[in-house]
């Protein structure tokens, strides 16, 4: 059976450090971190907890899905002595990679998501503005949104999904792949040129996504080398009986709100549909890694992939099916693990963006990233008289994911918007009230200073007369408004709440 | 949640939306253009001046 769809985004910024010879990029994301913890410090904002550390104790990414790592994975290492905070929103703000790395907290549905990756933008921006005041006149850190530099380098926007540990491994690669692969059309972020080997801008001018130069794999465990299309790191952050946490390292970062809410929601269903066993037809690419950039590459959207069993099925015939089988779903089973009416809103977008796809893509481009870009860069060339690898246009690219609001071309797009400006706002303190987020952002406002460290399932206090407590939140789904707001809203102090909880007895 | 509200009606199904779409599309398609001239205005003006310089001098290292 299907579980709730708790899900969340962990985002990588590129990161720029002008107007000085000898740039860093982890003294420069570790600058732009500490930068804002100290502002929102200072103006009593709220928003990140002082003095509260990330606590690695359940750290463990190395951990196969399959059980063991074949020979040659690479584990990921660790970083635990870069800045690392948690937020009162119940996000983790860090330095990953020499990049920094916002994650949001958990959601239950692909809205929520989609606030937070919002609130993240703004997060990042305040950054920006208060490392400007640490910086010599002259210097600046600008933050990209974007996953590629254009050269080769690459970094991450992943999703996560708790999955029911019942649910086959096997069943999740084959309709999770089928839906990675095909729903780039509508997740892309537009890309000018390639970067996989051997190919030009003469070969490919644009493409639509970000990532799909940089697949090389179909499973493994990696994240920076041999990219697989499912990844198999096992961290559920929670009991790991009932649940597996699917870490998706394929999508783009996206600017476009109606795309981030469309990958994660899309997802979620399918995710569930693969629970609850009721996808009939397996789509098996001959090559799968092949198709991954073969989907990029055409943005006639025609071309057929070539399955398995002989036959084949382009990229929207693939999700027109996916989309049938929602539908059906959710009339047999309901919506409720994805979010109720969100889900609802989830299937009548994806019909929408596949009937205008069908179409003419470019009747999206207020609604997808790599059609507004792609409209842009070709507007630009014939303005211009530019040829395809012209300076201009990979500039236009970088610059449309630039997070500065007076550089941003995303800004300017014209692009459609679900999540209001206070929505927004809020989402940067506030965490969402139906998961254990609401648990952990509402004792990080509360009760900072009695809070020693934290992480996605537990909170460690420290009252002073006693040794430390940790307060585990096994279950994503409790800690919620409705499980301990009472609870919360009764104690005064930290102490009380670790007397209450210890009376009676698990969260 | 006004978000959550506006989307309660049942969606049309597949063909029906393909045909009434259809005049609609060319429309949207229309006015996009006509607009497009502006917005390339606006981004001749903040596009980064020297884009060979910026695009050169922007390396990242290699994440996950």
């Amino acid at each position: 059976m299907a579980v709730p769809k708790i899900c969340g985004i962990e985002t990588e910024f590129g990161i720029a450090h002008t107007g000085t010879e000898d740039a860093n990029p982890i003294a420069a994301s570790s600058l732009l971190i500490n930068s804002y913890l100290s502002e929102v410090e200072r103006t009593g904002e709220g928003g990140p907890a002082a003095g509260v550390t990330w606590d690695f104790e359940d750290e463990m990414p190395g951990n196969d899905i399959r059980g063991i790592a074949p020979l040659g994975s690479l584990a990921p290492e660790i970083e635990t002595h870069l800045v690392n905070a948690v937020l009162t929103n119940g996000a983790r703000y860090y330095v990953d990679h020499a990049h920094p790395e916002l994650s949001t907290p958990e959601c239950s549905n692909a809205l929520d998501v989609t606030r937070y990756d919002k609130a993240a933008e703004l997060i990042l921006r305040r950054s920006m503005e208060a490392a400007a005041q640490m910086l010599p006149p002259g210097q600046e850190l600008v933050v990209y949104k974007n996953n590629s530099d254009g050269k080769g380098n690459s970094y991450g926007c992943h999703e996560n999904y708790l999955m029911a540990r019942a649910t086959p491994f096997s069943q999740i690669v084959v309709h999770a792949t089928a839906h990675l692969v095909t729903r780039q059309i509508f997740t892309g972020s537009g890309k000018v040129g390639s970067e996989a080997h051997g190919l030009t801008t003469e070969d490919v001018p644009f493409q639509i996504t970000q990532r799909a130069d940089f697949f090389e794999e179909e499973v493994g465990l990696e994240t920076t080398l041999k990219r697989p299309i499912i990844n198999t790191r096992d961290e559920p952050h929670a009991d790991a009986r009932h649940y597996r946490r699917l870490h998706v390292i394929t999508g783009d970062a996206n600017m476009s709100e109606v795309a981030t809410f469309l990958k994660v929601g899309t997802t979620a269903i399918v995710l569930a549909m693969v629970e609850d066993n009721v996808l009939p037809r397996e789509f098996r690419f001959r090559m799968p890694v092949q198709a991954m950039r073969q989907v990029s590459y055409d943005l006639s959207l025609a071309k057929p992939l070539e399955l398995a069993d002989g036959t084949s099925a382009t990229a929207l015939e693939i999700q027109w099916d996916l989309l049938d089988q929602a539908r059906k779903y959710a009339d047999s089973h309901g919506l409720d693990t994805v979010g109720g009416p969100v889900g609802e809103m989830v299937i009548d977008r994806w019909e929408q963006v596949l009937t205008g796809l069908e179409a003419d893509p470019m009747t999206l481009a207020r609604q997808l990233d790599w059609v507004a870009k792609h409209r842009l860069i070709q507007g630009l060339a014939q303005r211009h008289d530019l040829r395809r690898d012209d300076a201009r246009l990979a500039a236009l690219d970088l610059q449309y994911h630039d997070l500065r609001p007076e550089r941003s071309v995303a800004a300017r797009a014209g692009l459609e918007s679900l999540i209001s400006t206070d929505g927004a706002r809020a989402a940067i303190t506030e965490p969402p009230l139906d998961t254990r987020a609401y648990f952990r952002g509402q004792c990080l406002k509360r009760w900072a200073s009695s809070i020693v460290a934290a992480n996605w399932d537990s909170i460690v206090f420290d009252v002073g007369d006693e040794p430390l407590r940790r307060v585990p939140m096994m279950e994503p789904s409790r800690g919620t408004a409705d499980h301990v707001g009472q609870l919360l809203a009764d104690c005064d102090t930290a102490a009380e709440l670790l007397n209450r909880l210890k009376d009676s007895g698990a969260r | 949640m006004a978000e959550r509200e506006q989307i309660k009606k049942p969606a049309p199904q597949r063909e029906q939306a393909e045909v009434e779409d259809a005049p609609a599309a060319s429309e949207q398609v229309e006015e996009l253009k006509a607009e497009l001239d502006d917005l390339l205005d606006e981004i001749d003006e903040v596009l980064e001046t020297n884009a060979e310089d910026f695009v050169k001098s922007y390396i990242q290292k290699g994440g996950q």
